[in-house]
C-alpha cells in the first residue's frame, strides 16, 4: 500500500511542469560541488544572525527573475508576450532613485514608499499603454511591446538625464539588501507575491478566464468573457511586476544604470515561463513552473559565473536552452518519440497484413 | 510640332496624378509608402528651412554612407517581413559576425576568406532560424530572439573589447571615399564602394522579389500561407530562405559597417533590429505580410538616418531621445497600416 502511494507520489512528481526544471537544478548545483565541496555550505554570520553562502545568493538573485516571469506567465498564456519587461525595470529603477535623490533623507521610510509607488504608478501606466496596444488597437502583442522595449531605455535615459543616478535609502535598500529571520527580504517578498497573484488567479474564475482568452479568443469571447479588460489587466499587472523586479534590482546597489538595469532579462523571463512547462502557444500557464523556473536561471547565472565565463556570455549559453526548450515543445519532435514508442506494434501489424496477403 | 508637345505635356502630369489615385484605390497599401516619401521630402525641406546646408552634396553623400548598412539591414527585413515573419537577431548577428571578422583578419586571413566568413557567419544563423521556425514550428520572434541572445553572448565569448582592424587590411577599402564631383571647398559628391554594394544589394532584391518566381512566392506566403501551399508553391523553401536572406544580408551589413569604422565590439547593433523593422515600416511593410517594396524600405532606410541629422543639427534634442523617437513613429506607422488593413477587411 505504502510501495503503491511511493511510486504514484513520484508519478505525479515527474509530470508536474516543474520537474525537469528541478533536475536541472539539482545537476547546476551537483557541478559546482564538483569544482568546489564546500558550495552548498550556509554559514551564519555572527554579528547579525543572517544566513551566508551561494544557496542564498541564488535566492536573491532570483527574486526579480520571479517577478517577471509570473508576469510574463499570464501574458503568455493570454497568447501574447511581453518583451517590454526589461526595459521596465530600467524605467522603474530610474523613477525610484531619481525621487531618493531628489528627497535626500537618507532615512525616511516616506520617501521609500513614495519612490516605491511612483515607480509602480508609472510603470503600471507603461502596461497599460501596452495592453491598450494590444487589446484595443489590435496590434500583434510582441510588435507593441517590441516598442516598448526599445524605447523604454529612453524613457529611462530622459528621467535621469542620461546618467547612472545613485541614491541613498535606508529603508529601500532594506528591501534588497535586508534579512528578516535569517533570510534574504527580497526572496521573502517575491515568494509572498508569487502566492497572492497564484491565490488570486488560481482561486478565483480569473486563471481560467485568462487561459480561455490564450486558447480561442473568439470562443472565450461567446462564453461570455470580456477579453478586451481581462488583456489590458494582464498587460498592466505585468508592467506592475516588472516594477517591483526593477526596484528589487536597483535595490541591491542603489544606482540605476540605465543601460544594464534589467537588460535582456526579458529572455529570462520567456526562458523560465517555458522551463516552468507552459506552452509559447498560450491557453495554460503554472504559476509554480515559473518560480521554479526563475531559480533554475538564477543558478545557470551564477553557475556559469563560478566556472569563469564571462557574465556577458550568459545570453548565449540560456539562448541554447530555450531552443533545446522550443525543440522538445514542437510537435515534429514529439511525433518522433510517438513513433519510436509506438514502433513495434506498427511493426507487427504489418508483419501480419503481409501473412494475410 | 511644338504645340503638339505643349498640348501634351499637362496631359502627361494629369496620368501621373491619376495613376497614384488609381494605385492608392486599388491598394490601399500603397499609403504608407506614399506618405514615408511624402515624410522624407518634407523632412528634406524643413531641414533645409530650419537648419541650411541639407540640400548639397556632402550631406546627401554623407547620408548614403553613414546609412549603407542600415539600407542592407531595411532589405533583410523587408523579405522576413513580407512573408509574416520576423527577424530580431540581425543587431547581434552584425556584432558576432563583425568581432569574428576583424579578430580572424588580424590572425592573417586573407580579406576575401573573411567577408566571405563574415557572411557565412549571417547566413548559419539564418539557416538555424529558419529551420526552427519552419520544421519546428517554433514562432519566429521566440527563434530569432534565441539567435539575438546567442549572437550576442557569442561575440562576448570571443571578445569584450573593442577590436580594431589592421590599418593595412584591404577590407577598409571598401569603406573608403571616393570623389565623384570635387565641388567647391568641402561640399564633394563622395561615395563608397560600400554604397554601391547596398545599391546592388537593393537592385537585386528588388529584382527578385518582382521578377521572379521566388520573390512571388514570398509575397504569396505573406499573404496566405495554407493558400500558397495549395497552390503548390515551394512554401518550406522559400520560408526558410527568407531567414537565411536575411542573416547572410545582416553579415553583409556588417562587413560594410566595420569596413566604414574599422572597430568592432561585442556591443555594437544594439537596438539596430528596431531600426531596421522601423525602416520597413516606415517605408510601407505591412507587419502581417504580403503588402510591401524594397524601395519603401530604403525610403524608411533614409528618413531614419536624416532624422538623426536633423537632431544632430538641431541641438536641442537630447541624443538619448533618439529611441523614443524611433519607437514613436514606429508605433505611429504601425497603426496607419492597422487602419489601413482593418478598412480593407
Amino acid at each position: 500500500m505504502t510501495a503503491a502511494a511511493g511510486t504514484s507520489f513520484w508519478r505525479d512528481l515527474i509530470h508536474k511542469p516543474f520537474f525537469w526544471g528541478i533536475v536541472a537544478i539539482v545537476a547546476l548545483l551537483a557541478l559546482n560541488v564538483l569544482k568546489d565541496p564546500t558550495y552548498l555550505a550556509l554559514t551564519i554570520n555572527p554579528n547579525n544572525g543572517n544566513l551566508v553562502g551561494n544557496l542564498i545568493d541564488i535566492l536573491r538573485q532570483a527574486a526579480p527573475v520571479m517577478m517577471i516571469a509570473i508576469g510574463m506567465s499570464l501574458v503568455i498564456a493570454t497568447g501574447g508576450i511581453d518583451l517590454s519587461v526589461g526595459s521596465l525595470m530600467a524605467v522603474s529603477g530610474a523613477v525610484a532613485m531619481e525621487f531618493l535623490s531628489a528627497a535626500g533623507d537618507s532615512g525616511s521610510v516616506g520617501a521609500a514608499l513614495g519612490a516605491i509607488g511612483l515607480a509602480l504608478v508609472i510603470t503600471g501606466i507603461l502596461g497599460a499603454v501596452n495592453g491598450i496596444l494590444v487589446a484595443y488597437v489590435g496590434l500583434q502583442p510582441f510588435i507593441a511591446t517590441l516598442v516598448l522595449m526599445l524605447a523604454g531605455r529612453g524613457i529611462a535615459k530622459v528621467i535621469t538625464g542620461g546618467q547612472n543616478t545613485t541614491a541613498s535609502n535606508d529603508p529601500f535598500r532594506w528591501i534588497a539588501n535586508g534579512f528578516v529571520i535569517g533570510i534574504p527580504v527580497v526572496f521573502i517578498l517575491a515568494v509572498l507575491l508569487v502566492l497572492i497573484v497564484g491565490w488570486v488567479v488560481r482561486k478565483s474564475a480569473l486563471g481560467l478566464m485568462i487561459e480561455a482568452i490564450g486558447i480561442n479568443p473568439r470562443a472565450s469571447r461567446m462564453a461570455g468573457i470580456k477579453p478586451k479588460g481581462l488583456l489590458l489587466t494582464t498587460y498592466i499587472l505585468s508592467g506592475i511586476l516588472a516594477g517591483i523586479a526593477g526596484i528589487m534590482s536597483v535595490g541591491t546597489v542603489m544606482t540605476v544604470d540605465i543601460s544594464r538595469t534589467g537588460y535582456q532579462l526579458e529572455l529570462d523571463a520567456i526562458l523560465a515561463v517555458v522551463i516552468g512547462g507552459a506552452s509559447l502557444a498560450g491557453g495554460k500557464f503554472s504559476l509554480s513552473g515559473a518560480f521554479v523556473g526563475a531559480l533554475l536561471i538564477a543558478t545557470l547565472d551564477k553557475t556559469v559565473l563560478y566556472l569563469g565565463i564571462s557574465s556577458s556570455a550568459t545570453p548565449a549559453f540560456k539562448a541554447i536552452v530555450i531552443v533545446a526548450l522550443c525543440l522538445l515543445q514542437s510537435e515534429r519532435v514529439r511525433s518522433w518519440f510517438r513513433r519510436r514508442r509506438q514502433a513495434p506494434p506498427v511493426e507487427q501489424l504489418t508483419a501480419k497484413e503481409e501473412v494475410t496477403a | 510640332m511644338s504645340v503638339v508637345t505643349e498640348a501634351r505635356a499637362p496631359q502627361i502630369q494629369e496620368t501621373v496624378l491619376d495613376r497614384v489615385r488609381r494605385m492608392i484605390g486599388a491598394n490601399p497599401s500603397v499609403l504608407p509608402t506614399i506618405a514615408s516619401v511624402v515624410i522624407f521630402v518634407g523632412m528634406i525641406v524643413f531641414g533645409e528651412v530650419a537648419y541650411g546646408r541639407i540640400v548639397q552634396a556632402n550631406t546627401l553623400s554623407n547620408l548614403l554612407i553613414n546609412n549603407a548598412h542600415l539600407i542592407v539591414l531595411a532589405v533583410a527585413l523587408t523579405f522576413v517581413i513580407l512573408t509574416g515573419g520576423i527577424d530580431l537577431s540581425v543587431g547581434s548577428i552584425i556584432a558576432l559576425s563583425s568581432v569574428a571578422g576583424v579578430m580572424l583578419s588580424n590572425a592573417g586571413w586573407n580579406a576575401i576568406a573573411v567577408i566571405v566568413a563574415m557572411i557565412g557567419i549571417g547566413s548559419l544563423f539564418g539557416v538555424i532560424s529558419g529551420v526552427l521556425i519552419r520544421y519546428f514550428g517554433v514562432q519566429p520572434f521566440i527563434a530569432t530572439l534565441a539567435m539575438m541572445f546567442l549572437g550576442r553572448g557569442l561575440a562576448s565569448l570571443l571578445s569584450t573589447k573593442p577590436e580594431r582592424l589592421g590599418e593595412d587590411s584591404p577590407i577598409r577599402w571598401i569603406g573608403v571615399q571616393l570623389k565623384i564631383v570635387d565641388g567647391p571647398k568641402v561640399n564633394d559628391l563622395v561615395i563608397t564602394p560600400a554604397v554601391l554594394i547596398a545599391v546592388i544589394v537593393v537592385a537585386v532584391a528588388f529584382f527578385v522579389l518582382h521578377r521572379t518566381r521566388t520573390g512571388r512566392t514570398v509575397y504569396a506566403i505573406g499573404g496566405s500561407e495554407s493558400s500558397a501551399l495549395l497552390m503548390g508553391l515551394p512554401v518550406h523553401r522559400t520560408k526558410v530562405l527568407v531567414y537565411v536572406i536575411s542573416g547572410s544580408l545582416a553579415g553583409l551589413a556588417a562587413v560594410l559597417y566595420t569596413a566604414r569604422l574599422g572597430t568592432a565590439q561585442n556591443i555594437t547593433g544594439i537596438g539596430w533590429e528596431l531600426d531596421a523593422i522601423a525602416a520597413a515600416v516606415i517605408g510601407g511593410t505591412v507587419l502581417t505580410g504580403a503588402y510591401g517594396y524594397v524601395l519603401g524600405s530604403v525610403i524608411g532606410a533614409l528618413v531614419l538616418g536624416l532624422m538623426n541629422v536633423l537632431i544632430t543639427r538641431d541641438g536641442g534634442i537630447p541624443p538619448e531621445m533618439t529611441t523614443i523617437i524611433t519607437g514613436g513613429i514606429l508605433l505611429v506607422f504601425v497603426l496607419l497600416q492597422r487602419a489601413v488593413t482593418r478598412k480593407r477587411e
